[in-house]
């Protein structure tokens, strides 16, 4: 019997907020730095709780806490995990100890607010995905816009104010509409219980503009083309460990929120607008590419890259059946392990040589080999290698969207070849080639430490965990996401059920009429 | 009608009473300060703000016991109290301010709070008034005070502008009000505002001149809140008052014009709804646009806050325009928000200004969290409340109103109003850049003289507040729908 522990979504939330409260109080720089990283150790340990303690094939929410928050609008404080958000949940505990100990190595100005942010932060995401009421889920969702905004303009790089600001007023501006979406969905349907809204029919005419309200906050969070210019930006300003977080974590919370409200709870609307949808996933998927094949700058061609591999995200989430749904939300995860990885391999390089251009480069095989060769792994993994994880992903969302629209499928492949090109180009002017300038040659540059490959080591292993035994993680998603599609399919056969008699009564006045 | 309903129940007007007696005091304690005999100039701030809190106590202590009085004339429901805690909270916050501020401008201090005290009775008499007349009464009580208020400081020329400005304004302001009240007479045949309901439901009121009347309250209402376009007073004031007077003046008002016109257009014009809910809902689509568009280009602190302050004015207005208990409860909500954020942004205003200025510039921030971290912290919180960012009061402010306007089928209008608060939170966010990331400025320091410890509990008090109202609004609705601390510490 594995250990079991009351109130575990809410120790799991709330403990980075606490360990935010003391870091403000503790003295002294480094005691700030050591109890940050032993909060988010902490916070990762008690939420492999969840992966120990889980109801294998269980298809509903597990782990549920249930209290009323505000009681005359019905807003509860409700939390819960299943499939889908498990490995969201654990992707975040995972890859926030990393980032804040790339911070302890590298951050070295004010490093108390810094670190608090960052457990701010975690609170904030942790919460987005196990929030259950869409009060509660709007809450975490806007809240987590406050530190990132710190952390890129406190922190960031040259233009880090213009990309701060520009991050903010776009998301918060995107959110705006859906707050009334959301009162709009209450007042139809009477409750704020996401599970519940799952399965309660709402007339076309709600769902149609709750959905594009919704949508339009999740696309420019995801980023979905064309609101994505905010991101490039915010990555290329933001502090590795703000990158790290943006497109490990920040980024999924676009993407979850498509899958685990915009589509389901408005089925009808989210039919008729997925074609649509799925173009603009594709164009993404495209654009972010060739654009990122241009890039000088190696930070901003992974930030672009970000821009083409939420593209299979969202495709998968569009396809809405079992394949192209369970491969996204395997991929999320994926993404944020791969994309945290490169950010973090390129603030390495960073820290070395403080430069980023492609050109600076050249030849680091023969100087830093281990970095090289564990750069090639992570380009690999993002560029989706058979035997490594992305592959497992991308291949699983091809088939949901061959399933949903071929042409789709064939589109996206094209991606794939491009995001092979871009990333191998980079690696070959970064690692190949004779060493044209002295500053990377084995004098100067050192190679990985024993710290360093303590971050990036794991990432590494989970690559290839997931890329050769993905049953594990699929057995845990693949449950939850068929309830969520069968859910889905009731309530669209009684949206069309509903509809019947309007258009029996239109045939009758049209046959009248004749 | 049996004679214990017409013998005068005096709890409908009892925290009105016991705040004219707490003036009352804090004026004679002057007379024995002028005469020289005792020193008790220091602790006038402090009775005042013992009568404003005995006044609190006795407001949570009528919660749940509705009277109404004086033939109908008044009426002490939970909204009226609801209403008093948000004037209290905003006359005790701004006691707290002056304490330190208002003998630099004026060395009477005891005519100040008198008259503060006195203002804050009108207020609340607003709240409570069912009675066209009663209303004009107490608008007259508080803006005649406000005037004064707004003029402390004789030597400066701003101040001087301000009062005059406000008081030829006002004045037509009240001209338009009673012309309006007139008007509703004559269409109805009275000014209580039961009856003129019944009228209106039997068919017998001439609607033609019932509407040019409220036309016309409309104006004088809108005058108070400061409506677009009714507006045009307000930078100007904000800006020339002593900045304690402007921080109540910002919530206080806005609160007692807001339930009078909420209690006319209800109790007295339901059956109108149709049409007034639309002119309230266009007036609030142009306030709060304009407020915020213009908002963007003030360099004042002060002027900022001003125009901030119509764009807030027009999102309470959205949940007078929708007419349920529900657009009600919120606007209360949004007003106690309102207070404690607005006066813990005013706070640090006044620490910002230099002696005897009563404004700052907002290139003053720049830096500020170099130099007062923990200042510019509370002041990002406040900013962002403001803005509507959860997990601030703001937030659920914004929230229960706009929840109201959708429930009431007004679901274009909280759009809009979400739309407009976007933009508002461009120049909140503008202010957090100053204090974060811009470079400081040699301007920008806080001179020590305008540190006070009773300033400091008030930011403390504001941000507490702030954070607490974002995360457990029913804080403040169990307090005011089931007085659920009068049950526990009181009764």
């Amino acid at each position: 019997m594995a250990l079991s522990i009351p109130y575990l979504l809410t120790i799991i939330t709330f403990l980075p907020l606490l360990g935010a409260a003391v870091v403000m109080f503790a003295p002294g720089d480094g005691t700030k730095k050591w109890l940050a990283l032993a909060t988010t150790l902490v916070t990762f340990v008690v939420s492999l709780l969840l992966w120990t303690n889980w109801q294998q094939g269980e298809a509903g929410m597990q782990f549920v806490e249930d209290a009323v928050w505000f009681a005359p609008l019905g807003i509860r404080y409700t939390l819960g995990v299943d499939g889908i958000s498990l490995f969201l949940v654990l992707l975040t505990t995972f890859l926030t100890p990393i980032a804040v100990y790339f911070s302890i190595l590298y951050v070295d100005k004010r490093i108390g607010p810094y670190m608090a942010l960052m457990l701010l932060l975690e609170t904030a995401m942790i919460g987005v995905f196990l929030a259950l009421d869409l009060v509660l889920f709007f809450v975490f969702f806007e809240a987590s816009l406050i530190p990132m905004y710190f952390l890129i303009g406190e922190w960031g790089g040259q233009k880090r104010i213009y990309a701060a600001v520009k991050f903010f007023l776009y998301t918060f501006a995107g959110s705006a509409l859906m707050v009334v979406a959301i009162l709009i969905v209450y007042f139809s349907a009477g409750t704020f219980d996401i599970v519940a809204l799952q399965s309660t029919p709402m007339p076309v005419a709600v769902q149609t503009w709750a959905f594009l309200a919704f949508s339009l906050a999740f696309a420019v969070k995801t980023p979905l083309f064309p609101f994505h210019t905010w991101l490039p930006d915010a990555h290329v300003q933001a502090p590795t460990a703000g990158s790290i977080i943006l497109a490990g974590v920040l980024l999924k919370m676009g993407a979850y929120g498509f899958l685990r409200l915009a589509m389901p709870i408005f089925p009808q609307a989210a039919q008729q607008f997925g074609p649509l949808l799925a173009t603009l996933a594709i164009v993404g998927i495209l654009y972010g590419a060739l654009v990122a094949l241009m890039q000088k700058d190696l930070k901003a061609l992974v930030a672009y890259s970000s821009v083409a591999h939420l593209g299979y995200v969202m495709l998968g989430v569009i396809a809405m059946n079992a394949q192209g749904v369970s491969g996204s939300v395997l991929q999320m995860v994926n993404h944020g392990l791969s994309t945290g990885a490169l950010f973090l391999m390129v603030g390495l390089l960073y820290e070395r040589r403080h430069t980023r251009m492609l050109d600076d480069f050249g030849g680091l095989w023969a100087s830093v080999p281990v970095y090289t060769g564990l750069f090639l792994v992570v380009a690999m993994s993002s560029a989706g290698l058979p035997g490594l994880n992305g592959f497992v992903g991308e291949f699983t969302i091809m088939l949901g969207a061959y399933n949903y629209m071929p042409i789709f499928a064939v589109l996206a492949a094209a991606g794939v070849i491009l995001a092979a090109w871009y990333l191998l180009t980079a690696f070959r002017k970064m690692a190949q080639g004779e060493i044209t300038n002295p500053a990377n040659d084995k004098h100067h540059l050192k190679d990985l430490n024993f710290k360093e490959l303590v971050m990036v080591v794991p990432l590494v292993i989970l690559f290839f965990v997931i890329g050769l035994f993905p049953n594990l993680f699929f057995d845990k998603i693949n449950p939850s996401v068929e309830a969520m599609l069968e859910t889905r399919t009731v309530l669209l056969q009684q949206g069309t059920a509903a509809q019947m008699p309007s258009l029996e009564l239109a045939e009758n006045v049209v046959t009248e009429a004749k | 009608m049996n004679s214990a309903a017409l013998a005068l129940n005096l709890n409908a007007v009892l925290p009105e009473l016991v705040m004219v007696v707490a003036a009352a005091i804090v004026m004679l304690l002057d007379i024995f300060n002028r005469r020289g005999r005792a020193p008790t100039k220091a602790w006038l701030p402090w009775v005042a703000l013992a009568g404003v809190l005995v006044t609190g106590a006795v407001s949570i202590w009528l919660l749940g016991q509705p009277v109404t009085s004086f033939q109908g004339m008044a009426i002490h429901d939970e909204r009226a109290q609801a209403l008093n805690l948000v004037v209290l909270t905003g006359a005790a916050l701004s006691i707290l301010l002056s304490v330190r501020y208002i003998p630099t401008v004026n060395h009477q201090t005891g005519e100040y709070y008198t008259l503060l005290l006195l203002v804050s009775t009108g207020m609340m008499a607003m709240g409570s008034a069912t009675d066209l007349m009663v209303v004009f009464l107490a608008l007259e009580t508080f803006s005649l005070g406000l005037y004064i208020l707004a003029g402390l400081n004789r030597k400066s020329l701003r101040s001087n502008e301000a009062a005059m400005k406000y008081f030829l304004l006002g004045a037509f302001a009240s001209a338009f009000f009673v012309y309006g009240a007139a008007f509703v007479y004559g269409a109805t045949g009275s000014t209580r505002f039961d009856l003129i309901a019944v009228t209106l439901f039997d068919g017998k009121a001439d609607l033609p001149l019932l509407y040019i009347g409220i036309t016309m309250l409309i104006a004088g209402f809108g005058f108070k809140v400061s409506l677009v376009p009714f507006h045009m007073w307000t930078p100007d004031v904000y800006q020339g008052s002593p900045t304690p007077v402007t921080a109540f003046m910002s919530i206080g008002t806005k609160a007692a014009a807001f339930a009078a016109f909420y209690r006319f257009f209800a109790f007295a014009l339901p059956t109108e709804q149709a049409t007034w809910g639309w002119a309230l809902a266009i007036l609030a689509v142009l306030t709060m646009t304009l407020g915020n568009l213009v908002a963007l280009r003030q360099s004042s602190l002060k002027r900022l806050l001003a125009y901030s302050s119509i764009a807030h004015a027009g999102y309470i207005l959205v949940g007078l325009a929708t007419a349920t208990p529900a657009g009600i409860d919120g606007a209360l909500y949004y007003l106690i928000s309102y207070a404690f954020m607005n006066m813990g942004a005013f706070a640090v205003v006044i620490l910002l200004e230099r002696q005897g200025e009563m404004d700052a510039e907002g290139d003053r921030l720049k830096g500020l969290s170099r130099r007062h971290p923990q200042l510019a912290l509370i002041m990002s919180i406040f900013m962002f409340s403001l803005a509507g960012v959860p997990p601030f009061a703001g937030f659920f402010a914004k929230f229960f109103v706009f929840a109201a306007a959708v429930e009431g089928g007004w679901s274009w209008l909280a759009a809009i109003a979400m739309l407009n608060s976007a933009i508002g939170a461009w120049y909140y966010l503008r202010i957090v850049v100053d204090m974060y990331f811009a470079e400081p400025t040699a301007d920008a320091q806080i001179e020590p003289q305008q540190v006070s410890l009773p300033l400091t509990i008030t930011l403390g008090i504001a941000a507490v507040f702030t954070i607490a109202l974002g995360v457990l609004p029913s804080l403040w609705t169990g307090l005011v729908q089931t007085g659920v601390v009068s049950t526990l510490a009181l009764r």
